[in-house]
């Protein structure tokens, strides 16, 4: 979120990656959660089998809540990094 | 081969393999993160150019570089999802990660895995939005970012306050604190911490930063529901009964975005249970341990545990127990000397002294009963699967008692996270209603991957010309 002091805080340059049709910016080198939390976008997926709304929980490559599409794979958005130009899409379950 | 392999760099882990080294081993130390610290000192992310110092952040520097410049082999972004041993006693870990190896040997294994949150289901815990306690420090000290724009903190243990102060450091907004202990829980605490003053002073000065600020502090309350559709509007908080039963008519309903939400750390035990170990159940350590002698020597030869995996006791008692386990190792492998005595005699003095504090802070998260009560029938005890509170009762009442009987019967645990996170809330569902003890009710047959991994991850290796293929059996 916004808020951070973020004067006392150096980072990394912008860059950008897509999460399906959204651009997002992102500091280079964060996990693309981080980068999507900032940005305000915390619902990543939708259960399999209830079709609730999910985003991450553990932050931690536990609990499997995060998990977006990477070049086909899914990959855990908490321990994820973004790069410039990184593909990144919902998963789909049908 | 290696001498040791150490899974895991955080506190303990870290400094059994630099103990290791010390004596002249081999050592091998793998982590899936980017550098060591584990969760308590967790690396920054390479986003974070600069930032202000804590003595956190401190620490893991320190560690870190202690491990840089040692000669300990490094495996980091590196995860272990299987571990065997073979017939001479030989370690053989399955890899998979930035490393080229996908299988890595040793003679004797320490695992220091640490700890995972137990966070006790109730309605509306699988909105987005809602986050563990040890998730929001992960957020916290990695990321420099805050879970929202005005943050819920609850749960029992130090951790709440913690994750408090945190938010109020990064400029975060809280609209409560919600603590399911009790003013007389945390006085009964302190006095068990009086050896570490230090800390404890610590805690007192996270409480009364939430008083300079006005921050609505529930002492002895719990969360009944976070509300919303498809992001937390708000939660309902509702006093309790010294027991954690809701008080239903004491309601107050808070505006909140997001919510940080534990109920105490839990041994992370996967690793020894896959590598054969007897484990016990003793809720001061909080929860399944393995069964270890005071050096961490486990009851599979060769392999030991140390760090909250071996029982929650917390980050000050975790370098003692790193360095006892591995001077155990080196004792094994290469006999004892005047030096190992002294080291481990040391050690142990000084795990004593750090032993008091991690016990009084986990007895404020020994589940209260009524929180198990509060798990509504509609809820999902097992996000994976979806598999609510209802289904797991009533597979339980037509008479599936043991976790591997309801898991099959309905599929409770079998989702990506192989069960991590709800065989805590299974077995206490199961405890409340079958009357069983948790030692009676036992865990789930242990099964590799420890982590979930893709199958060319795993086959990469496989050639199929190369496979012993036999004759047709004659007819």
């Amino acid at each position: 979120m916004s808020s951070e002091n973020t004067d006392q805080i150096k980072r990394t340059e912008k860059i950008s990656f897509t999460f399906d049709d959204q651009t997002v910016e992102a500091y280079d080198g964060e996990t693309i959660a981080a980068a999507l939390l900032r940005r305000g976008v915390i619902h990543l997926r939708n259960a399999p089998n209830s079709n609730t709304a999910r985003g991450m929980f553990c932050g931690m490559g536990v609990c499997q809540e995060c998990v977006v599409e990477v070049d086909g794979y899914k990959v855990e958005a908490c321990r994820t990094k973004t790069s410039n130009g990184l593909i990144v899409k919902k998963v789909s379950y049908v | 081969m290696y001498d040791v392999i150490v899974i895991g760099a955080g506190p303990a882990g870290a400094n059994a393999a630099l103990t290791a080294e010390h004596y002249g081993l081999n050592v091998l130390l793998i982590d899936e993160g980017s550098d060591a610290g584990g969760q308590v000192w967790r690396v920054k992310s390479k986003s974070i150019l600069s930032a202000p110092v804590t003595e956190t952040s401190l620490k893991g520097d320190k560690l870190r570089q202690r491990v840089k410049s040692s000669e300990v082999d490094i495996l980091f972004e590196t995860r272990v999802w299987q571990i065997e041993q073979n017939e001479e006693h030989v370690w053989q870990l399955g890899l998979q990660g930035v490393c080229e190896r996908s299988s890595v040997s040793g003679k004797a294994l320490i695992i220091a895995t640490g700890a995972q949150e137990r966070v006790i289901p109730l309605n509306g815990w699988t909105l987005p939005g809602v986050y563990g306690l040890a998730g929001a420090t992960a957020l916290f000290k990695e990321h420099m970012i805050l879970p929202g724009k005005n943050t819920v903190v609850a749960g029992s243990g130090p951790l709440v306050f913690f994750v408090a102060s945190e938010i109020i450091r990064l400029g975060g907004t809280l609209s409560a604190v919600v603590t399911l202990n009790s003013r007389f829980e945390w006085l009964k605490a302190a006095a068990e911490m009086i050896s570490k003053p230090g800390l404890l002073w610590q805690g007192v000065k996270w409480v009364f930063k939430l008083h300079i600020k006005g921050i609505p502090l529930h002492w002895q309350s719990a969360l009944s529901s976070i509300n919303g559709n498809e992001y937390v509007q708000d939660v309902d908080i509702i006093k309790t009964t010294k027991y954690g039963y809701l008080k239903r008519k004491l309601n107050v309903l808070v505006e909140a975005d997001s919510v940080c939400l534990g109920h105490g750390l839990i041994p992370a035990i996967e690793a020894t249970r896959l590598a054969g170990a007897d484990h016990h159940y003793d809720e001061t350590l909080g929860g399944w341990v393995p069964t270890i002698d005071q050096c961490g020597r486990t009851t599979v030869k060769y392999l030991y545990a140390c760090g909250d995996n071996a029982g929650i006791l917390g980050v000050q008692a975790a370098p003692y127990r790193g360095e006892l386990s591995a001077i155990a190792a080196v004792e094994d492998l290469t006999g004892s000397t005047s030096e190992t005595i002294n080291h481990h005699n040391k050690a142990l003095k000084s795990l004593g002294e750090e032993a008091a504090f991690g016990i009084a802070a986990t007895a404020l998260t020994i589940p209260k009963n009524g929180l198990i009560e509060n798990i509504g029938k509609n809820v999902e005890v097992c996000r994976c699967e979806g598999i609510t509170r209802e289904e797991i009762e009533i597979e339980l009442i037509k008479g599936s008692v043991s976790p591997n009987s309801i898991k099959s019967g309905t599929r409770c645990g079998m989702g990506p996270c192989g069960g991590r996170f709800c065989s805590e809330s299974l077995a206490m569902i199961t405890e409340s209603i079958t009357n069983q003890s948790r030692e009676e009710i036992g865990l789930p047959t242990a099964r590799p991957p420890l982590r979930p991994v893709s199958m060319d991850e795993i086959s990469d290796e496989l050639d199929y010309d190369e496979l012993p293929i036999p004759g047709v059996s004659p007819l």
